[in-house]
């Protein structure tokens, strides 16, 4: 197994330096630089402004420099806000966006795995339809819808909650069900769907019949199984959750990392997207590993080839 | 030249049907897809000649505005804080999200037929090498992808649904590269490259026609994601520019004033689920139709 993680931190190394080789000359060839945005710089101060920053070098000398740096864990410093460095924006930033990621898959997980699994207890009747019909409306309601319409219910017509901020524990709950419910009803019907396939094998038919109840099957027997491909679909998920902490953050004005890059793109902060970009491509190239390595644990069948 | 069986050669008996006949009849029977069909005509319909009718233009304000006013007799779904009427702003905006979601799709089913074939076809190495790239790139955060080509490169819609459909290929590659693959072994095929027909007519004129029910099937369930992926864009004020509308936009001026307007969130919030909703449900349909064995 070590030897399986060490090969896959091997694979994903090129996977990385693509992303970062085609990122940077793909900011770099873009009409406008990071300062043609502002009001009009005297040509003079422009120079020495590029100059500061090295934009004036050739390209290629730039990217070298980049890249080497890049290795040190150096991601340069911002060209919108002249006295931070991009990793201090980030360590600043990013862990309000773990725990955001973490609450959201949090209720993703518990939330679309439990509909899942109620909805197997008496397959066809109200208590399958039900969860799943709230799973089919979960998929077509995306966070920026979601996230609004929660905010008008939750916290201006009932008052329960605040609408914006990042304070108290409370604050966390709207965010968390916005980032969540709709990879929650993805996961709900792949849970339905594994767990229906697993009911009907040959192990579960024994362990009834010797008299188990059903519901301990469901919870011990099959849910093993029966969750696979729901955890297949953890991957996709984490760039989705990634992604959909852009409009979380937006809607709810919380200062993660995600609110961050989106306004980054705005500002043609190149050094700042350029740093983001990257420690996402790792994130979710590590979590892709993660779930990989679950898989296996959860089906000794599968072996780490 | 090409292998068919001639008409005469099957049994004439009269529940003969051709598959495209026997997977609209089960498609008829499935509730749901034919109500999400119908919202889909419904809907597209008034969005293409809704505009013609309004007695609105979908950017035309009155000179004093009054604020937003909610839904009555006068403007049917009331209008935004400009005094814009929504209805028409609706109309125009779900043209231009839907145009994009068929745009980008169309742009998606080339890139991702044309990828999975090649793949199929060739097979061997080459086949693993390509689908190892396609492995690679699912594990990319696209969105940032797409969010970084609208920043640097201009708003525009031609580039919206491009980078829309460079992205969304990659499970319409894996599917169509499983088809041709198995397809590639059956006996047909087999007689016909014997026969002598060339590998790239092989390809257009025999394996992919068989294969044409999954990827139908997928198309339709592409339309959905690419549409949400524009709406997506667009909220974040990155894909389709005011004053043209999309639902996307429309959705997040709704956010923005929901306190005093609510219907300004609540309507195009709807139409756009309800879209989405139609949208999977009638793919789900079409996938049973198909193919009966699969699904559930």
């Amino acid at each position: 197994m070590l030897i399986y993680i060490a090969r896959r931190f091997l694979e994903a190394l090129p996977v990385l330096f693509l992303v970062v080789t085609a990122c940077f000359f793909l900011l770099r060839l873009a009409p406008g630089g990071p300062f043609s945005a502002e009001v009009d710089i005297p040509a003079a101060t422009l120079a020495r402004m590029e100059a500061h920053y090295g934009l004036d070098r050739p390209l290629f000398l730039q990217y070298t420099s980049y890249l080497g740096n890049l290795v040190q864990g150096d991601l340069g410093p911002s060209y919108h806000y002249p006295t931070r460095t991009v990793n201090e924006i980030i360590r600043d930033h990013l862990p309000i966006s773990l725990e955001l990621g973490l609450w959201g898959l949090l209720v993703a997980l518990l939330v679309g795995i439990g509909a899942g699994v109620v909805s197997m207890v008496r397959p066809d009747s109200w208590l399958d339809s039900l969860p799943m019909g709230g799973a089919m409306i979960g998929i077509c309601l995306p966070t920026f819808v979601l996230g609004p319409l929660l905010v008008l219910v939750f916290s201006l017509w009932l008052g329960w909650f605040n609408a914006t901020g990042w304070n108290t524990a409370g604050d966390r709950v709207l965010p968390a069900l916005t980032l969540g419910l709709f990879y929650a009803a993805y996961i709900a019907r792949l849970t339905r769907g594994g767990m229906r396939e697993v009911i009907g094998q040959d192990f579960i038919r024994t362990a009834l019949a010797k008299g188990l109840p059903r519901g301990k099957v469901l919870a011990k027997h099959a849910l093993r199984p029966g969750i696979l491909p729901a955890l297949a679909f953890l991957g996709p998920a984490a760039a989705g959750l990634l992604s959909g902490s852009f409009v979380v953050e937006t809607v709810f004005h919380i200062p993660g990392l995600g609110r961050e890059f989106v306004n980054a793109a705005f500002n043609r902060d190149y050094t700042l997207v350029l740093g983001v970009v990257v420690l996402f491509a790792a994130m979710i190239l590590l979590f892709n590993l993660l779930v990989d390595i679950g898989q296996v644990l959860l089906n000794p069948r599968q072996r780490f080839e | 030249m090409s292998v068919t069986v001639p008409a005469t050669a099957l049994p004439s008996s009269a529940e003969h049907l051709s598959p495209g006949r026997l997977a609209w009849q089960r498609l008829r029977s499935n509730r749901m897809a034919m109500a999400g069909l119908a919202f889909l005509v419904f809907f597209s319909g008034l969005c293409l000649t809704g505009p013609w009718f309004s007695p609105y233009g979908f950017q035309e304000q009155p000179l004093i505005a009054e604020g937003a006013t909610p839904p009555g007799a006068q403007h049917w779904l009331g209008t935004d804080h400009r005094g814009r009427d929504l209805a028409t702003r609706l109309f125009h905006g779900g043209r231009i999200s839907l145009l994009v979601g068929l745009l980008a799709t169309a742009v998606s089913l080339t890139i991702g037929v044309a990828y999975g074939a090649l793949s199929g076809f060739l097979g061997g190495k080459t086949d693993s090498a390509m689908m190892r790239f396609v492995d690679i790139l699912y594990a990319l955060p696209f969105t940032v992808f797409v969010i970084l080509l609208m920043v640097f490169f201009g708003r525009s819609l031609v580039l919206l649904f491009l980078a829309i459909g460079a992205v969304e290929w990659l499970t319409m590659a894996r599917i169509v590269r499983g088809q041709v693959l198995s397809l590639r072994q059956r006996a047909f095929v087999e007689a016909a490259r014997i026969l002598g027909q060339r590998p790239g007519k092989l390809l257009s004129g025999h394996i992919l026609p068989n294969a044409a029910g999954p990827i139908i099937v997928y198309t339709t369930l592409t339309i959905p994601n690419v549409m949400l992926l524009e709406a997506f864009v667009s909220f974040l004020g990155l894909g389709v520019q005011p004053p043209m509308s999309s639902l996307g936009l429309l959705i997040n001026d709704g956010a923005t004033s929901m306190e005093g307007a609510p219907w300004l969130l609540i309507v195009p919030g709807l139409a756009f689920a309800l879209t989405l909703f139609s949208l999977n449900f009638l793919g789900d349909g079409l996938r049973d139709a198909f193919d009966p064995r699969t699904g559930k």
